[in-house]
């Protein structure tokens, strides 16, 4: 038993019983009267100057309201990013890959809008196509963007200590490269909107998003239009996990379509369009060349890497740097060199997605000090716990690690997987591997460079006191933060989960980054706990005046009002109470004075009340170029042993076990602690195995579905252990951070050095197809053949 | 030109004239407003838009409005007891199951039609079971835990 009432339980989430009985309204689920439907036109060549675009057709067919084009967007560039703004709301001049959008219909149902754009006709003149790394980087390879030569959207040098000089003081110097692939997000939502432009030249936009505030801005700033006359309302989310982190193109459209015709304008993307938008992992290739000693102290790395960006920057600036950064922990490491570039391609824009950056330089770089224990000859859980960042440490680059439960994650899953006992001895096939990782709890730093609050929020108490109204505009997508907020307001306020209300997501409540970088928990918690604290604040103000006592001698819990000194006489005030409600049930009795009869009081006194919450870091991290990427308030880490299976006449891997602990700082609901953990597993599994956004040689998505870009399904997910590490971080509220994303870090190393122990084959490319996996074992029988027959 | 069907849809009887391509999806959600049924991909691939025809699971974006003429519907709107949430439902929220909730109704009727035919079903038929139905949140585990927990009421 906890000190607490309600957080650091396993409470149920407040709208599971609406999303368990369909009630629970998903942005398809919303329909405005008179509403129009919108359709896109989108490139269906990779790469090509726009020469002519002829809208005439469908302009004419009957049914539809508007016909826009870059002519009636506009010429504003947006993105990300402020300091790479690289796309305009349709293409001007030329088309960057297969799915840029050149034109939008809205009509008076989906089929016409759809038939009308079929009737838009564009006279294009093909360009050379750039579907790698290679091509793009070619000398005299054409220009995706003019402004970007070489292609080049981003180049990175940071350099901590002086990696060069030290390697050569090494015992051991050992490189390697590992290369993924694109991935994306596949949430089972498609991504949708309303835009709902009205009479008074306000504007609401209803969409599935992660970000109400940064879309609300990007809005406001394409159309033009003050920031206060755009309101972004977020329904239930059907999951994001990075590609709804950003406003897309569609909500854009919804809203010129509905400024041009007046009526609500309602628009999906299909399933082929989600993966047409892209916004997910990149493809990355790094390099590491790491030096150690022999007693195991890591010493220097020179890291680097190159990403496949895709035709736009997206979140792009941001994940360059954090592919570098994130590798600054959880070894302590004195020298650290990164060069990277993220090089544009003719394909859909690559974004953000769980792990943001980190998962597969962990991926490479877990791998890699396997490889090193191994040439040591030392167990790597020795070697990782050798060179460990405790509580306190700071990295290389600066990052702080004010509480860092990354030992204890690792003793948990050693442990609990019986991982010493196991390892080296699993018959040919079988494998065990280990791997640890960590992540932010929220970016330091918002996307636009600003002292903006990060979060602010109010809770109301109702007028008759009986409840509490948490109102944030933080995104719930799935991941649960009404639920902890709900829970904070609760404890914070000292009353019953059940008077709490919460309502969110939307831009009208205030102010909040949103549900990206796992921020919510950490920021969006300290909001709401000052929020609350201060209505309780000024309720206990009003009555220690009625009272005639100090605030210091009032408290509330369960409920109730504490008075800590003996003999007070609250009568004169529930009589108060009682005569307003007469004919009422369940009036308040017993010897202790309710928080509701407290609430009523204080709203007769004072009119309603409000607490109100905001927050924003301390200043945070260094000052070198690129220093707000990685730098967090706190840092998530996470361990994990995966025990697996290897067909070695097939090459298909299955997951047989996996256990995984992660430090949360201090669960505020276990159960969703447990789940985050539990998906981002899932996550990291499928990525390993199997899921790659395939290309034809015209730069056209092979498998834009979700039977051909494979996700893991209930027959390929083990059960997880999952062991919760609470370390009470300090800047944290009640000592929570981060799980949503840090639990995914060690997933796919964890498979690799398992793959490696049951073949004795190290892979350096994803995903770990049954193909590849079986090419390399016969490969390798090969070579051992060839060798006994010499 | 449309076509008359009759279709009984939570035990409530309709006569309705559809296109003849409209799916069951698209019948459920846009003529009868029932919008719990959730489309994730259209091409019966993600399973959120699972409903029970004659008692069988199938992805209602896959099945056309006519092929529903004369036959029996279940969505999960009609999951629901007089008494509130029904035992599945019930396991589903207090066992962590549910996390964005979009995959849920599907879910929720695939586990129903499993438990309907087998009450005692092993992790292995629950997994089987649900195996149409694609989660991007849960990694499933509450999932099948909640599927147990119903079973071992029974």
């Amino acid at each position: 038993m906890t000190e607490y009432s309600t957080i650091n339980s396993r409470a149920p989430r407040i709208d599971a019983p609406d999303k368990s009985t369909g009630r629970a309204k998903f942005i398809d689920d919303l329909n405005m009267q008179d509403q129009l439907y919108g359709a896109i036109l989108q490139s269906p060549l990779a790469h090509a100057r726009i020469k002519k675009i002829d809208t005439s057709g469908a302009k004419a067919l009957p049914g539809v309201k508007a016909v826009v084009t870059a002519a009636d967007a506009g010429k504003i560039k947006y993105g990300v990013s402020p300091a790479r703004y690289d796309e305009t709301l349709f293409c001007i001049d030329k088309v960057r890959y297969v799915g840029d959008e050149i034109a939008a219909v809205a009509a008076v149902d989906l089929e016409t809008a759809m038939k009308a754009v079929s009737l838009i006709d564009v006279e294009y003149e093909e360009l050379p196509i750039l579907l790698s790394i290679e091509d793009a980087t070619r000398e005299g390879a054409p220009l995706i963007h003019d402004e970007y030569p070489g292609n080049i959207c981003a180049d990175v040098h940071q350099h901590f200590g002086d990696a060069e000089a030290a390697l050569g003081n090494c015992d051991i110097i050992r490189t390697d490269t590992f290369t993924s692939k694109m991935q994306n997000c596949a949430f089972i939502e498609p991504q949708g909107c309303i835009g709902d432009y009205d009479q008074r030249g306000y504007l609401t936009l209803y969409s599935s998003t992660q970000v109400p505030h940064y879309t609300q801005r990007t809005v406001a700033m394409v159309l033009n239009m003050p920031v206060g006359k755009v309101r972004v309302v977020k329904p239930y989310v059907g999951g994001g996990f990075g590609a709804k982190a950003s406003a897309n193109a569609m909500e854009m459209i919804a809203c010129l379509l509905s400024r041009k015709t007046g009526k609500p304008v309602k628009m999906n993307f299909t399933r082929e369009q989600v993966f047409l938008h892209g916004r997910s992992r990149h493809k990355f290739i790094h390099t590491m060349t790491t030096g150690a000693m022999k007693d195991g102290t890591i010493v220097a790395l020179k890291h680097n890497c190159t990403l496949e960006g895709g035709a736009y920057s997206s979140f792009g600036i941001a994940t360059i740097y954090y592919a570098g950064s994130l590798l600054g922990g959880p070894y302590k490491l004195q020298h650290m060199k990164y060069d990277a570039q993220r090089i544009y391609t003719n394909k859909p824009a690559c974004g953000a997605q769980r792990g943001h950056g980190g998962v597969i330089a962990r991926a490479a770089w877990e791998q890699h000090l396997d490889i090193i224990a191994e040439e040591i000859g030392m167990n790597p859980v020795e070697l990782r716990l050798k060179n460990m960042m405790n509580n306190g440490d700071t990295s290389c680059n600066d990052l702080y690690m004010s509480s860092f439960g990354m030992r204890e994650c690792l003793d948990a899953v050693t442990e609990k997987s019986g991982w010493e006992k196991k390892r080296g001895i699993l018959p040919r096939g079988k494998g065990i591997g280990m791997a640890c990782g960590f992540f932010v709890s929220g970016a330091g730093y918002p996307i636009y460079r600003s002292e903006t609050w990060h979060c602010t929020a109010s809770v109301k108490l109702s007028d008759d006191g009986g409840c509490a109204h948490l109102y944030t505009a933080s995104a719930e997508i799935g991941q649960g933060s009404d639920t902890i907020f709900a829970m904070i307001t609760a404890e914070a306020l000292g009353i019953p989960l059940h008077a709490v209300k919460v309502s969110s997501g939307d831009t009208d409540f205030g102010v909040d980054l949103g549900a990206y970088s796992s921020r919510q928990t950490l920021m969006t918690g300290f909001a709401v706990k000052h929020a609350a604290e201060d209505a309780k604040r000024q309720v206990i103000e009003i009555i220690a005046d009625e009272l005639r006592i100090s605030e210091k001698d009032i408290d509330v819990k369960d409920g109730k009002m504490v008075f800590k000194s003996p003999g007070i006489n609250f009568h004169g005030m529930r009589e108060k109470y009682r005569k307003e409600h007469r004919g009422w049930h369940s009036l308040p009795k017993g010897d202790q004075m309710s928080f509701i009869e407290a609430a009523r009081i204080a709203y007769l006194a004072r009119g309603s009340i409000i607490g109100q919450g905001e927050y924003k870091p301390r200043t945070l991290g260094g000052t070198y170029k690129g220093a707000a990427v990685g730098t967090s308030v706190a840092y998530g880490p996470s361990a994990q042993v995966v025990e697996l299976s290897v067909d070695m006449e097939t090459g298909q891997i299955t997951i047989d076990k996996m256990t995984d602990a992660h430090d949360c700082g201090f669960a505020i609901n276990k159960t969703s602690v447990e789940g985050q953990m539990q998906g981002s597993l899932l996550m990291g599994v499928g990525e390993a195995l199997f899921e790659e956004v395939k290309f034809d040689s015209k730069g056209r998505i092979m498998n834009p579905n979700l039977g051909e870009y494979k996700v893991p399904t209930a027959l390929d997910m083990p059960n997880v252990n999952a062991v919760i590490v609470e370390s009470n971080e300090p800047y944290g509220p009640y000592g929570a951070k981060e799980v949503g994303e840090g639990a995914i870090m060690p997933t796919i190393p964890a498979i690799l050095n398992a793959l490696y122990d049951a073949t004795g084959i190290r892979f350096n490319e994803l995903p770990l197809t049954p193909e590849r996996v079986y090419r390399a074992i016969k490969e390798k029988r090969q070579l051992m053949e060839q060798q006994k027959s010499k | 030109m449309k076509i008359l069907i009759n279709v009984t849809v939570n035990q409530k009887k309709y006569e309705l004239a559809v296109e003849p391509n409209m799916t069951l999806a698209d019948m459920i959600r846009e003529e009868l407003k029932l919008t719990g049924t959730k489309k994730g991909c259209g091409l019966g691939e993600c399973g959120a838009c699972t409903v029970l025809l004659d008692g069988k699971p199938v992805s209602s974006c896959l099945v056309l409005a006519i092929e529903a003429d004369n036959r029996d519907v279940v969505t999960i709107e009609g999951v629901e007891t007089e008494k509130g949430l029904h035992p599945i439902q019930q396991a589903f929220v207090e066992k962590g199951a549910i996390q964005c909730g979009f995959c849920t109704p599907g879910m929720v009727l695939s586990a129903k039609a499993l438990l309907d035919e087998n009450p005692h079903p092993d992790e292995q038929d629950i997994r089987k079971a649900i195996s149409g139905n694609l989660c991007r949140c849960t990694g499933y585990q509450k999932i099948v835990e909640a599927v147990q927990s119903v079973s071992a009421r029974k």
